[in-house]
């Protein structure tokens, strides 16, 4: 499972991630003092929201009321009804069996089972290999698509030397182009816009355009928030998809779905009805640094077998990390 | 799913009606099927369990009686104890006794707080025709204030601003200066999404609130909010006492429990549904049909409620006999789809006709802004035009057009699609009601 950048892009052949990767930022502006005081509180908050340990009292005595505290702190984390009965099952028969000893094993076998369905078959990693390649970003209003895409700019350039054009597809709400131009500008990178109102389709198209122009390793296209019960909405999600591939061969290579950490059962309604529309490589789960656990993002994995990809942390460009499936499975049952 | 829950409880409990009485076991293998039918539609786990408690403690004494079945009976519970904590009436936002009425807008990143401050907008001058400003306080998201600025503009409402170099306090209480001096009856302060557990960000929410003394304090949820919901709303409430919530995105397919777990919890009512990204979807929370939606039962009874209603039974004969003489009018016409309308949008309205949900909700697709349309074609028509359609040709079909802002293919539309009514019509041998919506839908 990727823990660093790295891990989660496949490079061009022969390609070697740039020496200062993960390192100092160069951009002017912000001192190194800002800048490692953010990496630490970044980190800090990563720890928050995935690394931490197991609920200790869960496997306190093991009875009755372990698999109903277990239940319970599933569906806490929105892991929905049928998944956590399917794990709690498991792991009860598992317990019962005799294989399991103490809340020790128990707790191991339980962040295993977790992050085995969070691992899906689908590849996790992102090959960055064509060039450009192209990335397209979907999902519900409000889930946090633009501010994704500006942190994974950031990124690609930072960690991984790439360079990045933004396509602001997203002519239909209010200020959107606005929005991810100032992101453009904090990632430091080239943004391809529209007039509001125009075809998202027409300016996904000239931004590949552009980016097959000038060489860019990678292209990012922002897209309208929309419910997917929006049928018509949908179709258009086909439609620029369809309008992308006209620029260039099997463009978009990947579509991530942005899914908000706070999103109950519905979530997975969201996945399955967009990965209809344009097929779905990956998910990014958002607002992981509040007190919502994301759960939904395994049963969507579990059901769908669609892959968390990156987590976002936070609202600054730093906030946003490869997802860890262990880290992530120990998290849901934390307290 | 919809009216899954129904059918499960009647399932479960089908050998009961012969016994008369529900017993212990009967209630908890109904309680089972209530608490997961609770919990995939988000409502929040310890509310579950209190909520079950209390149905399983009033269906133990329950006898088995009269036309419901024992599954109906239960579900007559639940939707009774449901509406009892959703709250049955909706209630109404408060006005300041002295202008402005300052309303402060609150709620988690992506929730929907800049539209809804719009909307509120748009909504307070039609209902009330207030005169209403809007505070740029939100200047941290890219953006956002520019956002404000055009979607204000759209609805009206003076937008004060201020960039992004300000602190947000002080804009509020700069904003509030200024609508008092512009004499504006609502200012709507839009703030920054934050995250309840952020302490410097609450911390600002409460100055904002301290510096402009808001009438209400209205916190904006998403229906497709999980398991978390309540520790937002007890944390917002903490630090800001809401007095409200707006529950935005509920044009979607999400059940809702949210709502429930919020007013649960925080014992504030719903005030306000948003349900489409246009600036005019926006209405009164009916906290009875949302205990519906959440349990997936259409909405039977509120449907025959309002359509007795609204449907005055002298104006029904009247339009019967008018149906079999073929005396149907463009004039009739427009006075049936003002009542469908006064029931509410047509989509939510069939929407409560149990097992007419999702699939098939999702195919007829009427949408609101074609009856807006036809509306205004035939207000534009003149009385003659509307009891004899026939006459509309050329000069008069482009005068319609220009009146009512269409195009002529749009008033020959309406004008066939009015003509294939009255053939249907004429076939119909019952004499019964036509089916409104299956004409509009016949015509597209
Ligand atoms: N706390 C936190 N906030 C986030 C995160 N990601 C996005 N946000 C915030 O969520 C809000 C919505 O994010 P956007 O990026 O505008 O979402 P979007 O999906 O592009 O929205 P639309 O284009 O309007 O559909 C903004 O206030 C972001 O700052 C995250 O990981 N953590
Ligand atoms: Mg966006």
């Amino acid at each position: 499972m990727p823990r660093e950048w790295t891990d989660l892009f496949v490079l061009p052949d022969g390609e070697a991630p740039p020496a200062n990767a993960g390192g100092e930022e160069q951009e002017g502006g912000r001192g190194r003092g800002r800048f490692f005081r953010r990496l630490r509180e970044n980190l800090s908050k990563t720890r928050q929201a995935l690394g931490a340990e197991i609920q200790a009292t869960l496997f306190e005595t093991v009875d009755e009321a372990t698999w109903e505290r277990l239940e319970e702190a599933l569906i806490m984390a929105d892991v929905g009804a049928s998944t956590t009965a399917k794990v709690v099952a498991q792991l009860e028969q598992e317990a019962r069996d005799g294989g399991l000893e103490g809340g020790e094993a128990l707790s191991a076998r339980l962040t295993e089972l977790l992050a085995g369905i969070a691992r899906t078959e689908s590849p996790v990693r992102i090959d960055l290999s064509p060039k450009p390649t192209v990335i397209m970003a979907v999902g519900v209003n409000g889930t946090g698509k633009t501010t994704t895409i500006g942190k994974l700019a950031w990124h690609l350039r930072r960690e991984l030397g790439r360079t990045v054009i933004l396509g602001a597809a997203d002519t239909f709400r209010a200020a959107a182009v606005e929005q991810l131009q100032g992101w453009a500008q904090r990632a430091g990178c080239e943004i391809v816009t529209g007039r509001e109102g125009a075809d998202p389709g027409s300016v996904a198209f000239e931004a590949v355009r552009r980016g097959r122009e000038q060489g860019a390793d990678v292209v990012i296209i922002d897209t309208a928030g929309r419910l997917h019960t929006q049928d018509h909405l949908m179709d258009e999600l086909t439609k620029i998809r369809r309008v992308i591939g006209k620029q260039l061969d099997a463009a978009p290579h990947e579509t991530l779905l942005t899914v908000d950490a706070t999103t109950g059962q519905n979530g997975l309604r969201q996945a399955k009805l967009f990965s209809r529309a344009v097929p779905v490589d990956g998910v990014v789960l958002t607002k992981l640094d509040g007190t919502a656990k994301g759960g939904i993002a395994l049963a969507i994995a579990g059901e769908l077998g669609i892959p968390v990809k990156l987590i976002g942390v936070g609202e600054a460009l730093e906030d946003l990390r490869p997802f860890d499936a262990d880290d992530f499975a120990r998290a849901l049952i934390a307290p | 799913m919809f009216d899954a829950l129904s059918e499960k409880l009647q399932a479960t409990l089908s050998d009961v009606r012969a016994r008369g009485t529900l017993t212990e076991a009967d209630i908890n293998a109904a309680m089972r099927e209530i608490r997961l039918a609770l919990l995939e539609a988000d409502v929040n786990f310890r509310v579950v369990k209190r909520f079950t408690s209390t149905v399983k403690e009033r269906a133990l004494g329950e006898e088995v009686i009269g036309q419901l079945n024992p599954g109906q009976q239960v579900v007559k519970i639940v939707a009774e104890e449901l509406t009892t904590l959703m709250g049955g009436e909706s209630e109404r936002a408060e006005f300041a006794s002295r202008p402005p009425t300052v309303i402060l807008m609150a709620g988690l990143q992506g929730s929907g707080k800049t539209t809804a401050t719009a909307k509120l907008a748009r909504f307070l001058k039609a209902e009330h025709g207030s005169s209403v400003a809007l505070a740029a306080c939100d200047v941290y998201r890219p953006a956002a204030v520019d956002q404000l600025v055009k979607v204000g503009g759209q609805v009206g409402a003076e937008v004060y601003e201020q960039g992004t170099d300000r602190d947000p306090v002080d804009i509020a209480r700069w904003a509030l200066d200024r609508a008092k001096m512009d004499g504006k009856d609502v200012l709507i302060v839009d703030t920054s999404g934050r995250l309840h557990v952020d302490e410097a960000l609450m911390a600002e929410l409460v100055k904002i609130r301290d510096a402009t003394k808001p009438t209400t304090t209205l916190l904006v949820v998403d229906a497709m909010t999980g398991q978390d919901a309540v520790n937002v709303a007890e944390q917002f409430a903490q630090a800001v006492a809401f007095d409200g919530v707006v529950m935005s995105k509920l044009d979607g397919d999400a059940r809702g429990g949210a709502a429930l777990s919020v007013k649960a919890v925080t014992g504030k009512p719903i005030l306000f549904a948003s349900t489409g990204e246009k600036l005019d979807q926006f209405e009164r929370f009916h906290p009875d049909r949302m205990s519906q939606r959440i349990l997936g039962m259409g909405d039977v009874m509120s449907f025959i409620e309002r359509a007795e209603s609204q449907i005055d039974a002298d104006e029904a004969q009247a339009l019967e006999r008018k149906l079999r003489r073929n005396e149907f009018t463009l004039d009739d016409f427009l006075g049936q789809m003002k009542t469908m309308r006064r029931m509410g949008p047509l989509t939510s309205l069939l929407g409560m006709i149990p097992g007419f949900q999702d699939q098939q909700l999702k195919n007829l697709k009427v949408d609101e802004s074609d009856l807006d349309r036809l509306e205004a074609i035939i207000l534009s028509m003149t009385p003659e035009e509307r009891r004899r359609p026939e006459l509309i040709k050329g000069s008069r079909r482009l005068r319609i057009a220009r009146g009512s802002g269409t195009t002529v293919q749009a008033v020959n539309q309406l004008v066939k699609q009015f003509s294939q009514m009255q053939k249907m019509m004429k076939q119909m041998t019952k004499g019964k009601m036509p089916d409104m919506a299956a004409l509009m839908r016949g015509g597209r």
